[in-house]
């Protein structure tokens, strides 16, 4: 049976491939810097943010073992991986109506191309953040390595939530309105421009429940030269799985139901 | 006698058509408290059967709204029948309204990668054949235009010069010889004749019996979500065309319409004579 589904998406590779290449080709289609933008975007985003609270609000972040600009570019950059891979996921069924209305492809690949090429964008980004730690003086070392672990968990823990809000997208619309307001919560949640050290008690949970701030956690303590924090990974990566797990269940039950509904 | 291809056995599709459409959270829970979701069914398709042997060229006949797209999308496997099953062996390709699955901003030629790598062709194999699709489609330079931009027609064009640029085992037609004009018609035709002689098995959709009758040597009859003529094209062309001449009565049994035809046939060959005036006998 698992042997069935392997073969089936080895023969859909190439429409995978193909539906990554033109998330990516129509994102920056008819704009003269084209995929420039996924690095430029970010670089300018991280300029803006760390003059916002160095400089307006004097707030520098202590304690820290990377520069603060890189703290920030390391939680802008895979927060908005998190954020446009599960908007774009989420809304991938419906936008792919036309598609599934006239021929049969195994539907989950649109929310796994979707959060694919969103990948790719973010992968790409990455360059920004290794060329502005090569300027701010980070010293390499071996602790980088541990980076892919939450590179490669966000990736499950996007695709997995992905899948989720796109079954839920085809039966209820609200959800998109929704899930904008969630997925706020889930910015300030993740400390994307501040430190947790002035959190305590529940609060201080809240950003630890949070899966996407474990990652963001664990890709930072690889930049500052600092071993992975074990629990707050483990948890990451059940949380991931977990999601994906959920996500194929409740896609697989309902998939059927989609036609009737787009 | 081939083997069989396709096999449809038993095969039931219910809609729910709801009056409004409820896609928001907020009127679903009004409309459940009030109990007001319900939904009047609607089978589109009921204990539909038949199999189809290797090299069959099937017509599929009906007036609109009889189910015949429904029928080829639960073939082609969009739809998931609420009963009964379908087997097919071998790669089917569908041309059901061609250009679907075309990015309306993606070129042409970039569309032949996408839809062709729908249709399960590698990209390796698209690139090889990209010149032979192009020529086909008689498109030229327009290739490299964005669909959004293409007529109908030459969204036909394209989509039917991708699908056909490999012979499948199963190649469902709906009414795409409508479109296009004539000149890709004929050319169009050609093709499809030209891949019946490699043992192709097509299912045909068309309201046109002429069309029906030089390519397809069986043909099913469908009416209102049921079966009710199966077997040589020829006369299910025939009883198709008296079908929508005489307007009988659709909910009869096949058998008993089969010989109401006959009789009315018989009838009308008798009561001919007797329109002319008859020299009037008078004193």
């Amino acid at each position: 049976m698992r042997n069935v589904y392997i073969q089936k998406f080895i023969s859909y590779r190439h429409l995978t491939v193909e539906l990554v290449k033109k998330g990516i080709k129509l994102k920056y289609r008819r704009s003269y810097l084209g995929i420039l933008w996924s690095l430029i975007e970010p670089l300018l985003t991280m300029a803006v943010l760390t003059v916002v609270f160095t400089k307006l609000l004097g707030r520098d972040a202590q304690g820290l073992h990377i520069p603060f600009a890189l703290y920030i570019l390391i939680g802008r950059l895979m927060y908005s991986y998190f954020s446009s891979g599960t908007k774009t996921a989420m809304r991938a069924i419906r936008a792919n109506a036309p598609m599934i209305k006239k021929v049969y492809v195994p539907k989950y690949l649109y929310p796994l191309s979707s959060t694919l090429y969103t990948y790719v964008i973010f992968l790409i980004s990455l360059i920004d953040l290794f060329g502005a730690a090569i300027i701010m003086g980070v010293k390499p070392s071996w602790y980088m390595l541990q980076a892919i672990i939450p590179l490669v968990l966000i990736f499950f823990l996007t695709f997995g939530v992905g899948m989720i809000l796109s079954t839920v997208d085809v039966f209820f619309r609200d959800v998109e309105y929704i899930w904008e307001v969630v997925s706020m919560l889930i910015m300030y949640t993740s400390a994307i421009f501040y430190t947790i050290n002035r959190f305590e008690g529940w609060m201080l949970n809240l950003f630890k429940f949070n899966p996407l701030y474990r990652l963001i956690e664990g890709f930072r303590d690889s930049f500052s030269g600092q071993p992975l924090h074990p629990y707050g990974m483990l948890y990451a990566a059940l949380f991931s799985f977990a999601t994906v797990i959920f996500g194929f269940f409740i896609f697989y039950k309902k998939q059927d139901d989609f036609i009737l509904h787009i | 006698m081939g083997k069989t291809i396709l096999n449809v056995s038993h095969v039931g599709m219910r809609f729910n058509l709801s009056k409004e459409k409820v896609d928001n959270i907020k009127e679903y829970v009004i409309k459940l408290l009030k109990k007001e979701l319900h939904y009047n069914e609607f089978w589109a398709l009921k204990d539909i059967s038949f199999k189809v042997e290797q090299g069959d060229r099937v017509g599929i006949l009906g007036l609109n709204g009889a189910g015949k797209s429904t029928l080829l999308k639960i073939i082609s496997g969009v739809f998931k029948p609420t009963e009964g099953n379908v087997t097919v062996e071998g790669k089917i390709v569908p041309l059901l309204e061609l250009g679907a699955g075309f990015d309306r901003m993606y070129t042409g030629g970039e569309n032949i990668f996408l839809y062709g790598t729908v249709l399960g062709y590698s990209r390796d194999f698209l690139k090889e054949k990209y010149d032979e699709i192009v020529e086909f489609s008689g498109l030229g330079e327009f290739i490299d235009v964005p669909i959004k931009n293409y007529s109908s027609g030459m969204r036909a064009r394209l989509g039917f010069s991708i699908a056909t640029i490999v012979d499948p085992e199963i190649l469902i037609l709906d009414e795409v010889l409508s479109v296009g004009d004539r000149k890709f018609k004929k050319k169009s035709l050609n093709k499809i004749k030209s891949m019946m002689k490699s043992n192709v098995t097509v299912l045909f959709v068309s309201h046109n019996t002429d069309q029906i009758r030089e390519i397809c040597n069986k043909a099913i009859l469908l009416e209102h979500g049921r079966l009710i003529a199966k077997g040589d094209v020829n006369d299910v062309c025939d009883y198709y065309e008296k079908l929508i001449e005489e307007e009988y009565d659709i909910e009869d049994l096949p058998k008993k319409m089969r010989k109401k035809i006959k009789q009315k046939k018989q009838q009308g060959m008798t009561a001919k004579p007797s329109e002319t005036p008859q020299p009037e006998t008078r004193g």
